[in-house]
């Protein structure tokens, strides 16, 4: 996304060629000028109506204390002062340690979820690079969990996932013996096992995809002449692939992370309304403190605090990001 | 040069537009008014084995309903898991059907919206009189002393529904009475793959409803009488562990129970996995997977010593639905004439014959369809020892906490861990501490 608005930015600055002085010249540039950003009025209109006013809503929003007694008529709901964020963020009291908790759990989650399917998307794409016999027909089989519907995909994996019937425990259980009895895997612990797993899977296809494409960009003979110097495989992966994809892996990365972030039907699919704790993430738990328990305001004023911290992860990952380019170009 | 025009021009209609539509865009709060007396919109809450079956059962009735007044009624058969959900946001957008369905047990949270069109005694009036009405599925139309913001539609309480042939392998002659004969008799059923009892873990509103009548059969109540919630008292830590107990140490239930949120128990129950189930009118939904009338028997849900009735010796939630009026409809007469069809002696007959459930109405009562062996349990239960799930207007919400911290205790059971008293009372001090402090 940077490097589009960087490369815009030039094009504003050039000024019409034979720039006007006189009155019926200076009519004719305002014009010239101003009909382009009338032609975008639309879709500025469109990026507020769609985009914009929600968002300011929802921040209004959090700033109230919109219960069941004023959904009705939002006006009339008083004002609440930061009073949802004073609840939200503190952490001694029962709301704020379970939003606190929630929140470590979907860092620890997308951590994780990222690592292991850029690990897994890379490593295929890698493995696809080489032409063989059946390669169009695996690739197109490692994009199925990625072009499957979610809800139909999840709730295919919630039966699996099942104590008594599920083919999880029918494998691990019952035909390899590696565990003593069935274990639970959509209640209690393991459920963060089964959320992860379920994400790896959706997940990994779009970053083989990306890799995929990227891969394409590097020049053969860059390898060729790895290989007459006498680099190896592994070699070649870690001296040409990996730096010649830099750039993709840094946008994959950070598409990743928000998406995993802010997964919100992988796990409602998988655990319903209700998460269990070990799998409690942020935005079921956003969820569930605002329709569950019908208080919108504190639910908005978590969508901000959570709001705020992508924005932050994201300034953060752009700025370093682009730093690195500048010093490396 | 034209075509820069023209493009201009679109591009300025095209913003007005926009402008206009999103400044448009908000509806009125006020009362309801008589703009359209000729349409009504009727979401209905999923009662038979699925939505089709609804539609086949309550069509025929609405065209009936046309045919009487000229008004057509839309309908719309609103799943059990999108239902509040629905409500809420119509309650927030002010577009909302004009006549829809609620859970009873939600009456009082949705009544604290305001959105709901109160029964005060001129609207009774239009559809008969508050006294067509069985008393105890009044109880349960909103907060004590508040005009009801529904009427009841139709009745069900929780009954014990056993397997005949299981009880007869295992030499039991007659269905337990109380809750030590159950865990008694349930040692002698769990054995070779089968368990005693069924129920779903995992499913918040089913726990509130047993951990709610085990409270009043030990005494206690989750809300005290000013409404504030009171979970960690020693009774309903004593009901809760109770309810959990019959998986953590009596072991009458399967473990995998624990993770059932999708009536699990009751395909169990007609397959034959499970010999017990306690549920609330069953047997429509039994007989659409196959098991036969003859095949179970239906008997009141066990107390702790003695017979069902008032006080100690409840045995059931007051379950059923309410027909509640929006508020804001734009057919308010029409809406209250379509309450009264509904709550007609023959549509109540009729409809709550297909449904298997009681009709609320006092005149309905008397067919015989409502003299079985099977909906006389359900009818008795329901006249003297059912009572109505807290009328506050926290209700969902204690719903949600505590029926979470019960799955919660649940998992640890289904994993081996140990119920405590200390455990259970932790769990539940959690709970109340999610409330709104209010």
């Amino acid at each position: 996304m940077t490097t589009t608005a960087q490369a815009e930015r030039p094009a504003v600055r050039k000024s019409p060629p034979g720039a006007a002085r006189g009155p019926r010249r200076r009519t004719g540039r305002i014009h010239r000028v101003g009909l382009p950003y009338l032609l975008l009025l639309p879709a500025l209109l469109l990026e507020l109506l769609v985009h914009l006013v929600p968002m300011v809503i929802g921040i209004v929003m959090s700033f109230k204390e919109l219960t069941q007694f004023y959904i009705r008529d939002w006006g009339a709901a008083p004002w609440s002062a930061l009073d949802n964020y004073k609840v939200s963020v503190d952490f001694d009291a029962p709301v704020g340690e379970a939003l606190l908790h929630s929140f470590l759990v979907t860092v620890a989650f997308t951590l994780l979820s990222v690592g292991l399917c850029w690990l897994t998307g890379t490593a295929a794409a890698v493995f696809m690079q080489d032409t063989f016999r059946g390669r169009g027909l695996l690739r197109a089989l490692f994009l199925v969990p990625y072009a499957l519907p979610v809800y139909a995909a999840v709730i295919t994996w919630v039966f699996m996932f099942q104590h008594d019937n599920g083919l999880v425990n029918h494998v691990l259980h019952d035909q390899l013996g590696l565990t003593d009895k069935p274990s639970f895997w959509l209640i209690g612990d393991n459920s963060f096992v089964a959320l992860l797993t379920v994400s790896v899977w959706k997940g990994w296809p779009f970053a083989f995809l990306i890799v995929m494409a990227g891969l394409q960009n590097i020049p053969r003979e860059l390898y060729e002449a790895a290989a007459l110097d006498g680099a190896g495989v592994w070699q070649q992966i870690r001296r040409i692939t990996l730096p010649s994809l830099r750039p993709v892996n840094q946008v994959l990365v950070l598409v990743l992370f928000l998406w995993t972030f802010n997964d919100f039907n992988t796990p409602f699919v998988l655990f319903g309304r209700t998460a269990p704790e070990a799998a409690d993430l942020i935005s079921v738990h956003i969820y569930q403190a605002s329709f569950v328990t019908w208080n919108f305001g504190t639910g908005s004023a978590m969508s901000v605090l959570l709001l705020l911290f992508l924005l932050l992860v994201t300034g953060g990952h752009l700025v370093l990001t682009s730093r690195g380019r500048r010093s490396a170009s | 040069m034209r075509s820069i025009r023209a493009a201009a021009a679109g591009a300025v209609t095209l913003s007005l537009a926009l402008a206009a539509t999103a400044c448009g865009g908000g509806s009125a709060t006020g009362g309801g008014s008589n703009d359209s007396p000729k349409t009504l919109t009727y979401w209905a809450s999923n009662q038979g084995a699925s939505i089709e079956v609804d539609k086949k059962v309550l069509q025929p009735e609405l065209d009936k309903f046309e045919k009487q007044t000229g008004i057509k009624v839309k309908l719309e058969v609103v799943p059990w898991s999108d239902l509040l959900n629905r409500i809420l946001t119509a309650t927030t957008s002010g577009q909302g059907p004009d006549v829809l369905n609620i859970g009873n047990t939600w009456s009082a949270s949705l009544q604290a919206t305001g959105a709901l069109l109160p029964w005060d005694a001129k609207n009774f009036g239009k559809i008969g009189g508050r006294d067509r009405f069985v008393d105890s599925a009044l109880g349960s139309t909103g907060a004590e002393g508040e005009d009801p913001a529904a009427v009841p539609l139709y009745s069900m309480s929780y009954a014990l529904y056993y397997n005949k042939k299981m009880f007869a392998d295992a030499g039991i002659s007659k269905p337990p009475a109380t809750w030590d004969e159950l865990v008694a008799d349930g040692k002698k059923l769990s054995k070779d793959g089968k368990w005693a009892l069924g129920m779903e873990g995992s499913n918040p509103s089913e726990n509130i409803h047993h951990a709610f009548v085990f409270a009043k059969q030990h005494g206690a109540d989750f809300f005290t009488a000013d409404g504030k919630p009171d979970f960690t008292s020693d009774g309903t830590v004593a009901a809760v562990k109770q309810y959990v107990d019959l998986m953590a140490e009596d072991k009458v239930i399967a473990p995998g129970n624990a993770e059932y949120a999708q009536n699990q128990s009751v395909s169990d129950f007609a397959k034959g996995k499970t010999a017990m189930l306690l549920w609330q009118s069953a047997s429509a939904n039994l007989a659409s997977q196959g098991m036969s009338e003859d095949d179970y028997g239906i008997a009141p849900v066990p107390v702790q010593s003695g017979a069902p009735g008032t006080g100690k010796q409840v045995n059931s939630m007051v379950a059923g639905i309410n027909l509640a009026v929006f508020k804001n409809t734009d057919n308010t007469d029409g809406a209250t004439k379509f309450v009264k069809f509904m709550t007609s002696d023959a549509e109540q007959k009729i409809l709550n014959k297909a449904y298997s459930t009681i009709p609320p109405v006092k005149s309905a009562q008397s067919d015989a369809a409502f003299a079985t062996p099977a909906t006389t349990v359900l009818k008795d239960t329901l006249a003297n020892s059912a009572v109505a799930l807290p009328q506050v207007a926290d209700e969902s919400q204690f719903e949600t906490a505590v029926g979470t911290a019960i799955k919660g205790l649940f998992a640890d059971a289904a994993a081996g861990r140990p119920v405590t008293t200390g455990s259970v009372k932790a769990a539940l001090e959690k709970a109340q501490q999610q409330m709104p402090a209010a």
